[in-house]
């Protein structure tokens, strides 16, 4: 076995768990290739299992022969285990921090999980393109399906298939690929039936500080304009930061070249920005020994809910263009892959009822995350404890899933899903048994076989057994445009992701139980007042037919 | 009415929080009791009712493009901003509303006019409801360690206290009025709450007047025979609830703390929650971050830490689980006080309680407490919501805290209390609405002086009467949840939304719970009802049919069922109405259950003469109408 030689130490008994809220645990601690297992002598104790990639960051401390390792993991939770014997507990230390750090996909554990449960849907052909177009080609004939892409040679982080206007063959496809960073030409996000309107997304024009223009590029943003309208292009980078760059080859669109356009500049944050704001605020969250002033200042100073409030805004102004206003937009920022996706994914969830569905919200990130070229692996390689300054890891995925939460919480019933499924996608997107989240982009995960060798998350999810676990039950279907509230006071911590492992949610799982009780009991109250009725409506009937016959 | 010169202005803008909305026109009328403005743009007749005695404080600006703007900042916490268009109209209500909301003589208040007509027996039925002897008697009292005695019943011992007091059996009459001497306003040691599963008491009283090392034998005899009607326990805690500092700046006044040496077994400790004018203070930062335009985040939260105001929820709310915990977990009695010890001390003991004992999480079990612990041990509820004119430095949210502190258990235990937050803002609205004579005056003997009980109405069984739309579906009843040891970490305490911004409702979820699930219960009892119902027709209608197939089936019997709503994907729940109050049965949403059971034909009599949408709202707006009628005639006599 490939993990044998990392694996210093396999086994050390009298290993003593510590965890928030739960009893310490005694018992012995196993590494595998992928975990860390610690299972108590005693049969009602369940057993940890880790996973190493869940490892985010590991501290050791000495005291005599005792050792203490310190896991902190990014799904934030820290566990401590306290290991007897020095030179044990350094080979556990060491063992895993490069099983934690492992450098090739092909070894991670997704390529050697062997799923328990029988598949009765595979997720990898749940959301196919195609399927999604024959929705789109029936209301509209303006849009088409491009296989420009289907070598990945015009666009690497474009999937092969994409939407594009009809009247736009590839041949200026390729012209407008050139004119755009990483190739990321103008394609369809998301169609707004209601009154036709559109949601394109690329990435920054190449304009650079001589004005290029590209006339194919213009063709193609106009084609997606009705004649006589005009469209907003929500650039997600002040206006700052894109004169910025366009020193470095990029830039924005110039009106005069783009006369049907009026352009408006947001700022949402990227990068080390934003996962310097986790840190800070899973640090505040952690640190019990704030008084509220500190508490508060340290909540203001980490700017989470600020890039929250920031992210929720444009998607609010890309929601009134596109349904008050009546408007196409184009969204783009630099790279078009994060918070581009950002704003394009939450538009549609206050704009799409299908979007607030279980199935319809997977097909929303396979559409918008997945295909689209977010890329999961490099942003999602560490979360809130890691020490590396890798520019490129940042938590926008887990922004964009707050985001939902915060919507979620002001239309508690207008979803379908309920926090437990935004939580586990948070988890799965960091660490996970499914290869789902692997890769940066489709041509990635072309090259990996992801669908020939993991398991799709969704085929997981998907059975009956697991969604239940997900299914909002104050679901009621809502074809309403829902309008969040981004005003500061309208926003919270969300509790159930940065508190989860500092406080006991006890009481407010019993509230969701007695909930869940209400709503059940109405159903049968409801089933058994229906046969009544039935019964007397049958009997009603037959009175009615023997009146009749005489 | 004498001040009311313009009793309605026409034309008058009402302008929306948000800048970007448009204005409302409309019309505003002054009555005697309420400013009540009617928008006549919108479609659907909207109107705003402010009570004369909710209003904080009127503000005239200066001149804009749209006119005369009139801010109203309300004690509930709403900002209304009129544009008027000529200044004399402006000029006028102004002034009119500076009388109005500030009335000098007590006989002014709306509850010496208030005439819900009910009769006077049940006016006194009303008054009887809240019965503290009841309440003592649930706690063990009288037992063989405390008495309610009549000590006070001529008020010559405290006259900020009710005659009716409990003290310890062995406290001599000498002990109580030595003590008494010994006590800032004669506020001597007396029981707040019997913890009677460990004989262990929290009492309350004011700072001693122990300021230049005076010491007094009765007041610490009075301690000892606290801490003897606890014999399990060898000490008694004595609780000073202010900042050390404050306490020992009393010293010069001749008042101050117990010095531990002159007491037997006493430990004494100090809470550290600041006066009524640091709170006054810190609630006015508060609403100026609530009052910004368009706050950043930033805004927003460097405001809420810098006013201060969740560090003094958390200290009040820490001193509360202090007492608990010194009750249930270490068995000993607690002596808590303040300066007079009718502020913090008040908020500090009614909390113990309802950490302590689930019986103040029920509907009656709060009222009782509000009654016990700040209306009868002598809260000054006329000066510190400011009731009459008077000095505004006695104004102060104390009684805004502890409902706060309420609210604060309540989003860490859903499940814990009968009652939801609409119950802690109605009792919150009438603190200051003086509808209801309850928190007219200052203590028990003003109120006798100003004869509240012959001439004005008890709030509580008001509030009963709406219980339905004040309960918490969640509850899980009485016996569910022992003592609460909420988490008091800096992240568990929220900003009270609600609370602070209950009028801006574009800030409140859009769709509630909370709503929803009353709906639930609502349809619940319609279903059991419906069940009954059925029940009873099925074998009766078995047995007819098999006997004389002439009878028909009864039309009524068919159109009593419940109406079906015609339209099942009706979006109620982003209305601003629940369905849960329509009260005919036409419950929207319920018909998605039920496709087409019900015989056609009859259905179609039903949506052709009551369309489910329009029908329902257009009956509630009938409502409100009639429940402002009522409100308005109501007045009537104040005004000739």
């Amino acid at each position: 076995m490939e993990f044998a030689e990392l694996i210093k130490t396999p086994r050390v008994d009298n290993v003593v768990l510590h965890r928030p809220f739960y009893p310490a645990v005694e018992g012995t601690l196993c590494l595998t290739g992928h975990h860390l297992i610690l299972s108590s002598r005693q049969d009602n104790t369940e057993e940890l299992w880790l996973l190493h990639s869940n490892i985010d960051s590991i501290e050791k401390r000495f005291v005599g022969s005792l050792g203490t390792i310190i896991i902190k993991c990014k799904d934030l939770r820290i566990i401590q285990l306290d290991i007897p014997g020095m030179e044990e507990c350094l080979n556990i230390a060491s063992s895993i921090e490069a099983l934690s750090t492992l450098d090739s996909i092909t070894l991670m554990y997704p390529f050697f999980y062997r799923p328990m449960f029988e598949v009765v849907e595979d997720g990898w052909h749940t959301f196919l393109p195609e399927r999604e177009f024959k929705l789109l080609s029936s209301v509209t004939k303006e849009w088409r399906l491009s296989y420009i892409n289907k070598d990945f040679s015009v666009c690497p982080s474009y999937p092969p298939i994409v939407t594009v206007p009809s009247c736009i063959d590839d041949e200026a496809l390729r012209k407008v690929a050139t004119f755009r960073h990483g190739g990321r030409f103008p394609v369809l996000s998301y169609y707004h039936e209601k009154n036709g309107m559109v949601m394109i997304r690329s990435s920054q024009p190449l304009t650079s500080t001589n004005g290029r223009r590209c006339k194919e590029d213009e063709q193609l943003i106009n084609a997606t304009l009705g004649p006589g309208k005009r469209g907003y292009i929500i650039d997600t980078r002040s206006l700052n930061v894109a004169q910025q760059a366009r020193a470095k080859g990029g830039g924005f669109e110039q009106e005069a070249h783009y006369p049907q356009w009026r352009r408006i500049h947001k700022s949402i944050e990227r990068y080390h920005i934003l996962q310097e704001s986790l840190i800070k605020l899973v640090e505040a969250c952690n640190d019990q020994s704030h008084n509220m002033d500190r508490w508060l200042s340290k909540l203001e100073a980490s700017n989470w809910l600020t890039h929250i409030k920031e992210i929720l805004t444009t998607a609010c102004l890309a929601v009134q263009c596109i349904d008050r206003e009546g408007a196409s937009v184009l969204i783009h920022g630099t790279e078009g892959t994060d918070s581009t996706l950002q704003v394009t994914s939450l538009a549609q969830i206050i704009l799409e009822p299908r979007c607030r569905t279980i199935r319809g919200f997977e097909a929303l990130i396979e559409r918008e995350w997945l295909q689209a070229g977010h890329p999961f692996q490099q942003r999602c390689a560490q979360s809130a404890y890691s020490n590396s300054k890798q520019k490129w890891e940042a938590p926008v995925f887990f922004l964009f899933l707050d985001c939902v939460w915060q919507i979620l919480r002001q239309f508690p019933c207008s979803f379908e899903f309920n926090e437990h499924f935004l939580i586990m996608l948070f988890e799965h997107s960091y660490a996970s048994q499914f290869g789902t989240f692997l890769g940066n982009n489709e041509s990635e995960r072309c090259k990996l076989k992801l669908q020939q060798k993991t398991m799709s998350l969704w085929s997981w999810v998907n059975r009956p057994s697991e969604l239940n676990k997900f299914i909002n039950p104050l679901f009621e279907a809502n074809s309403l445009v829902i309008w969040p509230s981004v005003a500061p006071q309208s926003l919270q911590l969300w509790e159930g992701v940065f508190l989860r492992w500092n406080r006991s949610s006890k009481y407010l799982d019993e509230a969701y139980d007695e909930m869940i009780n209400i709503i059940e009991y109405n159903k049968e109250l409801q089933a058994k007042v229906n046969t009544l009725r039935r019964q007397l409506a049958e009997l009603e009937t037959e009175d009615g037919g023997m009146q009749e016959s005489p | 009415m004498e001040y009311i010169t313009l009793p309605k202005v026409e034309n008058v803008l009402s302008l929306n929080r948000y800048v970007n909305k448009k204005p409302a026109n409309g019309t505003l009328y002054l009555t005697a009791t309420h400013l009540i403005y009617v928008d006549t743009s919108a479609e659907v007749r909207k109107e705003i009712w402010i009570l004369h005695h909710h209003i904080a404080a009127v503000e005239k600006l200066a001149l804009t493009s749209m006119g005369h703007p009139l801010i109203l900042h309300c004690k509930n916490f709403r900002t209304a901003h009129f544009v008027f268009g000529s200044d004399w109209e402006c000029h006028e209500v102004y002034v009119s509303l500076l009388k109005l909301s500030q009335p000098v003589r007590p006989e002014e208040l709306y509850a010496f006019s208030y005439n819900p007509k009910s009769s006077k027996d049940d006016r006194e039925i009303g008054w009887k409801m809240i019965d503290l002897k009841s309440d003592y008697k649930r706690m063990g009292i009288p037992n063989d360690y405390w008495e309610i005695t009549n000590a006070n019943k001529n008020y010559e011992v405290c006259s900020t206290y009710p005659p009716e007091i409990v003290i310890p059996k062995v406290a001599s009459k000498a002990i109580v009025m030595g003590c008494s001497k010994f006590r800032s306003r004669g506020r001597i040691p007396v029981l707040s709450y019997f913890y009677q599963e460990n004989n262990a008491a929290i009492c309350r009283c004011s700072q001693p007047l122990s300021g230049f090392g005076s010491r007094c034998l009765e007041d610490e005899q009075m301690l000892q025979a606290i801490s003897q009607a606890n014999p399990a326990s060898s000490f008694i805690y004595v609780v000073d609830t202010r900042p050390k500092l404050n306490a020992i700046a009393n010293r010069a006044a001749g008042k101050g703390y117990e010095n531990e040496d002159n007491y037997t077994n006493i430990r004494f400790r100090f809470i550290g929650i600041e006066n009524i004018h640091v709170m006054r203070s810190s609630l006015q930062k508060l609403l100026e971050v609530c009052e910004m335009k368009v706050p950043s985040m930033s805004d927003f939260l460097a405001g809420l830490e810098n006013s201060g105001w969740l560090r003094h929820i958390k200290t009040i709310m820490d001193a509360g689980i202090f007492l608990a915990k010194a009750v249930k977990v270490e068995k000993s009695s607690v002596l808590v006080h303040c300066s007079d010890g009718w502020d913090r001390t008040a908020q500090v003991c009614s909390l113990a309680s309802i950490l302590l004992d689930p019986f103040y999480r029920t509907f009656e079990g709060l009222m009782v407490l509000i009654e016990r612990e700040w209306i009868s041990m002598g809260h000054k509820f006329s000066q510190r919501c400011g009731h009459l004119d008077g000095d505004p430095k006695e104004v102060s949210p104390v009684f805004t805290q502890f409902l706060e502190c309420i609210w604060q258990l309540m989003e860490q235990f859903p499940c814990a209390f009968e009652f939801n937050e609409l119950f802690l803002l109605e009792i919150h609205d009438h603190i200051f609405s003086c509808q209801f004579g309850n928190f007219i005056g200052t203590c028990h003997k003003e109120r006798e002086e100003l004869r509240i009980f012959e001439r004005t109405h008890s709030l509580w069984p008001f509030l009963l009467q709406k219980k339905t739309e004040f309960r918490n579906p969640l509850y899980k009843g009485i016996a569910a949840y022992g003592v609460l040891h909420p988490n008091t970490l800096p992240f568990s305490f929220q900003f009270w939304c609600g609370m602070y911004h209950r009028f801006d409702k574009g800030m409140h979820p859009k769709q509630s719970m909370l709503n929803h699930l009353l709906h639930l219960l609502n349809q619940q009892v319609k279903i059991k009802e419906d069940m009954t119902h059925l029940e009873t027709k099925l074998p009766n209608l078995n047995v007819l049919s098999l006997e004389d197939t002439c009878i028909q089936p009864t039309t009524e019997s068919a159109l009593s069922k419940p109406l079906k709503n015609p339209l099942p994907d009706t979006p109620w729940s982003c209305d601003q109405l629940p369905p849960a109050q329509f009260p005919n049965g036409s419950l929207t949403g319920e018909g998605d259950a039920l496709p087409d059971l019900a015989p056609k034909q009859k259905q179609s009599v039903f949506t052709s003469s009551q369309p489910a949408g329009s029908g329902t709202k257009g009956q509630h707006q009938e409502e409100i109408c009639r429940d402002c009628e009522s409100r308005l005639s109501s007045t009537k006599p104040h005004n000739l």
